[in-house]
């Protein structure tokens, strides 16, 4: 009898494909999101346990930082306090000892470098205003235009006269018009800031990194660039390390305090400086 | 045609004024040497020709180095040995073209190899009888060296001092390998005793004024292309990378991959400079890849001036004609004045001749502009006055 069993009924009806099959098409049921995953994608960067020490100087201690789509916001905090190395963690040039780093709710910024992280869409603008000194203040801005990065795009395309209108438009929010065909070596620092931002608005990042925009800068000019930058966060991103409480106060957005490289109080900015341990920081103890 | 017009930017008047003399002397020189007597004042004997030939090479070289170090700020310590092994690849194209006309009468087997009683022709020998397949190698082995060492060395970001050091290593490196007889390159005598090239004696004057065509063309292109090169947007970036390498990172570009590309052409470049100096020398053994070799080029450069196009051409022009002198007037005194021609260019002539000239031309153009300025008079409005 045995061997009936393993024949096919004829009367059954032939399915194809075999109910089975089906089975392993379903998708497979995805691991319940925890909520704490669920929060971070809807984030543009999600900072969260970071730490990273160089040769046992803990840089940046168990540092959690949320930044939503489109939200600015200021960081503040004393010499030391990890402003800037909180940045090379972002933007690639420094990998954390530990923890996690997100953009745009699942790029793992961890895992890339320097060049494909401002390409993803991470703009930088150093503490040191850092332009191409031999280059003219127009092919400052042809460099940073967003378009080819490969070497033969490079060699094939130009971006100065494909760019020419983008170029002129920065020019002119910048104020640099005047001195489009001059060298960047021959700006005053203020100018060389505002070419840097310059730079950043060609590059148009989803999100702006600002260390130290109005360093050096006289009061009608740190006027002026808080005026521009609230403006570029209309359509951008931006995260603005500063130290000058004027300026912060003029931006008018959340602000961070940094120390020894966690963050010590977050809120408006009165806030902050009415924070009991922001005092003692700042003031001494 | 879009490529033409995007190029046509490096080429600046100075650029085609450079282009046209170098077309016109690799016409005139020979013409001067082949149609006229010895005895007309316009005849350019032959030893001129061959050594002026010698110096375009040179010339060549040093502005392959200068793509590298004038534009990209790679410091090669190394480039004799591109050069070199452009030379070794034209040597055996020479050598293989002996056929049984050496010492010995081997057919196939140099004399060193019969020498050394090998039996049959190395296998990275195979192809060498031919032409074409030389010119290919002249071309493909230093480039692919410099691709490989520069994709390791940019992408480990090895830069200045340290990158200046392992150049120095390579090209030492191979100074030793080239010395061993075992190696198959003629050892410490190298490669020589050319008979023809392409089927032409070598030693006719016809043959080396021919070369000397080819030299002072082959210059024209290379100037050409750097020229086309540095005047692209590429050309903005090499600079950009040059001086604020990790901010070019930030703005999303690869400056490994800029370098590594500037390497190679200049590799290229110094390769074939070498390959068109063997015939003209008639000689290239393993002294070319001496470290000090390389660095007589950078002297060079220097001295007529890093980061512009003509500057390395100029300065391996006047260095070599000096030593020319120099060696035949003071033969033991060239080096301390090559050392102290290094120096002084570094105190007090840091932008070299070139440079300083062309520097000092737009400071020029800057303050008259600038003075025509703050008199709030034009020009061409003060000329009638004058006029009166």
């Amino acid at each position: 009898m045995a061997p009936d069993t393993l024949t096919r009924n004829p009367d059954e009806p032939v399915v194809l494909p075999h109910p089975y099959a089906a089975r392993d098409l379903q998708p497979v049921a995805a691991e319940p999101e925890s909520a704490e995953t669920q929060r971070r994608r809807e984030t543009l960067l999600y900072l969260d346990g970071v730490s990273v020490s160089f040769d046992g100087f803990k840089a940046i201690n168990n540092l959690s930082l949320v930044l939503e789509q489109g939200e600015m916001r200021a960081i503040i905090g004393p010499n030391g306090a990890g402003k800037t190395t909180m940045m090379d963690i972002i933007t690639g040039k420094t990998r954390p000892d530990t923890g996690q780093v997100f953009f745009r709710g699942d790029i793992d910024l961890t895992k890339h470098d320097e060049a494909d992280i401002a390409t993803m869409g991470i703009g930088r603008k150093f503490q040191k205003p850092t332009v191409f000194e031999s280059h003219t203040v127009e092919d400052n801005l042809a460099l940073a235009l967003a378009g080819t990065r490969s070497v033969a795009g490079t060699l094939f395309t130009d971006p100065a006269k494909s760019g020419e209108g983008r170029i002129a438009e920065i020019l002119e929010v910048t104020r640099l018009a005047a001195r489009r065909a001059d060298l960047a070596a021959n700006l005053s620092h203020g100018q060389k800031q505002w070419l840097e931002i310059g730079m950043l608005l060609a590059q148009d990042p989803k999100l702006l990194l600002v260390d130290e925009p109005v360093a050096g800068m006289t009061d009608a000019e740190t006027e002026e660039t808080a005026r521009l930058l609230k403006d570029i966060a209309r359509t951008h991103s931006v995260i603005v390390v500063e130290h000058d409480m004027h300026f912060v106060r003029d931006l008018g957005v959340r602000v961070t305090c940094l120390h020894e490289g966690s963050v010590l109080s977050e809120g408006s900015l009165d806030h902050v400086s009415a924070d009991p341990r922001v005092i003692e920081v700042y003031l001494g103890r | 045609m879009i490529t033409t017009r995007l190029f046509a930017r490096g080429f600046t008047p100075g650029i085609v004024i450079t282009l046209v003399l170098l077309v016109a002397v690799a016409i005139l020189v020979p013409v001067l040497n082949l149609a006229t007597a010895p005895a007309s004042p316009f005849h350019v004997p032959t030893y001129i020709v061959a050594l002026t030939g010698k110096y375009l090479c040179y010339a060549l070289l040093a502005l392959a180095l200068d793509l590298v170090w004038g534009f990209a700020g790679i410091l090669s310590l190394g480039h004799g040995a591109f050069f070199a092994l452009g030379g070794y690849a034209m040597g055996m194209y020479l050598m293989r073209q002996i056929g049984s006309r050496g010492v010995y009468g081997n057919p196939v087997l140099p004399d060193f190899m019969v020498f050394l009683n090998w039996k049959e022709l190395p296998w990275y020998w195979l192809g060498f009888d031919q032409f074409w397949f030389a010119a290919l190698m002249v071309v493909l082995v230093p480039g692919a060296l410099a691709f490989v060492f520069g994709w390791f060395a940019f992408r480990s970001r090895v830069t200045g001092v340290y990158l200046s050091i392992i150049t120095q290593a390579m090209t030492y490196a191979l100074l030793l390998a080239f010395f061993r007889n075992d190696m198959g390159f003629g050892g410490n005598n190298g490669l020589t005793d050319f008979k023809d090239i392409l089927g032409f004696n070598v030693q006719a004057d016809t043959t080396r004024a021919a070369l000397f065509a080819a030299t002072a063309l082959a210059l024209a292109l290379g100037v050409a292309v750097t020229a086309a090169i540095v005047g692209s947007h590429f050309g903005k970036l090499l600079i950009a990378v040059r001086d604020a390498e990790p901010r070019t990172r930030f703005l999303g570009y690869r400056p490994e991959n800029v370098k590594l590309f500037a390497f190679t052409v200049s590799a290229v470049m110094a390769g074939i400079a070498g390959a068109l100096y063997v015939p003209q020398v008639g000689i290239i053994n393993p002294g070319e890849f001496a470290p000090a070799n390389s660095i007589e080029v950078v002297v060079w450069t220097a001295v007529g001036g890093r980061g512009t196009i003509i500057g390395p051409i100029v300065g391996a022009l006047t260095v070599n004609a000096g030593k020319s002198w120099f060696t035949g007037a003071l033969p033991e005194l060239w080096l301390f004045a090559l050392g102290g021609l290094f120096v002084a260019v570094t105190l007090f002539l840091p932008r070299g001749i070139v440079g300083t000239i062309t520097h000092g031309w737009s400071a020029l153009k800057a303050r008259r502009a600038s003075t025509t300025a703050e008199d709030g008079t034009d020009a061409s409005l003060a000329q009638p006055a004058a006029g009166e």
